[in-house]
């Protein structure tokens, strides 16, 4: 049992951190701010979630894996609020008359 | 499976640290306040693998602590943003 709860957490963390490198990269690459900003929600937070996951096993008590799935549940509520909030600012600054130097 | 958790942790900064290029490549300081948040995110992760490996839980309060720290700095970018746009604009969100 042991071991398959370390083979469990093993391929989640993994499969954790391969979703953060997606999102790295995808706001490296892609070409314009809303998409890099759907890579950057999306990847990271699915990866940060994957992470939690894999760690559960590990928790010490259920108060100890509960307040890791709070950690995610935060994060995903503020990633989603600025990333509205960003988004409402790139455009304003795209769409913003440029000032004259 | 201590040096496992220890090896994800640094893989996950890693990742991370690629958003510096972002920082230095911009253009806008939109996609400068990305990078910053990918840095929250991906800290949050450190941090929860390295308790795990550590046994100190005492990180896992300092990810929750990041993960406020992260939401309200780019919160307080926006508001910064969004009161220069409007000085630009005369056709602003007050409507003056």
């Amino acid at each position: 049992m042991s071991v398959a709860l370390n083979i469990f957490s093993i391929i989640a963390i993994a499969a954790g951190v391969f979703f953060f490198f997606a999102g790295s990269v995808g706001l490296l690459r892609f070409p314009d701010r809303l998409t890099r900003m759907h890579a950057l929600t999306k990847a990271d937070n699915l990866g940060l979630g994957l992470v939690v996951l894999g760690l559960l096993p590990r928790a010490d008590s259920p108060l100890g894996a509960l307040k890791l799935v709070a950690v995610w549940l935060l994060v995903q509520l503020a990633g989603a609020t600025v990333t509205q909030l960003m988004a409402r600012a790139a455009r304003r600054e795209e769409s913003a008359p440029r000032s004259s130097p | 499976m201590n040096e496992f958790l220890f090896a994800t942790a640094g893989l996950t900064l890693a990742t991370v640290a690629m958003g510096l290029f972002r920082i230095l490549a911009g253009p806008g300081d939109v996609d400068r306040m990305m990078a910053a948040q990918l840095l929250g995110t991906g800290g949050i992760a450190a941090l929860l693998l390295a308790a795990a490996g550590t046994g100190v839980r005492g990180a896992e309060d300092v990810a929750l602590a990041l993960a406020l720290l992260a939401a309200f700095a780019s919160m307080a970018f926006v508001n910064s943003a969004t009161s220069n746009s409007n000085a630009d604009d005369p056709e602003g969100a007050d409507g003056r």
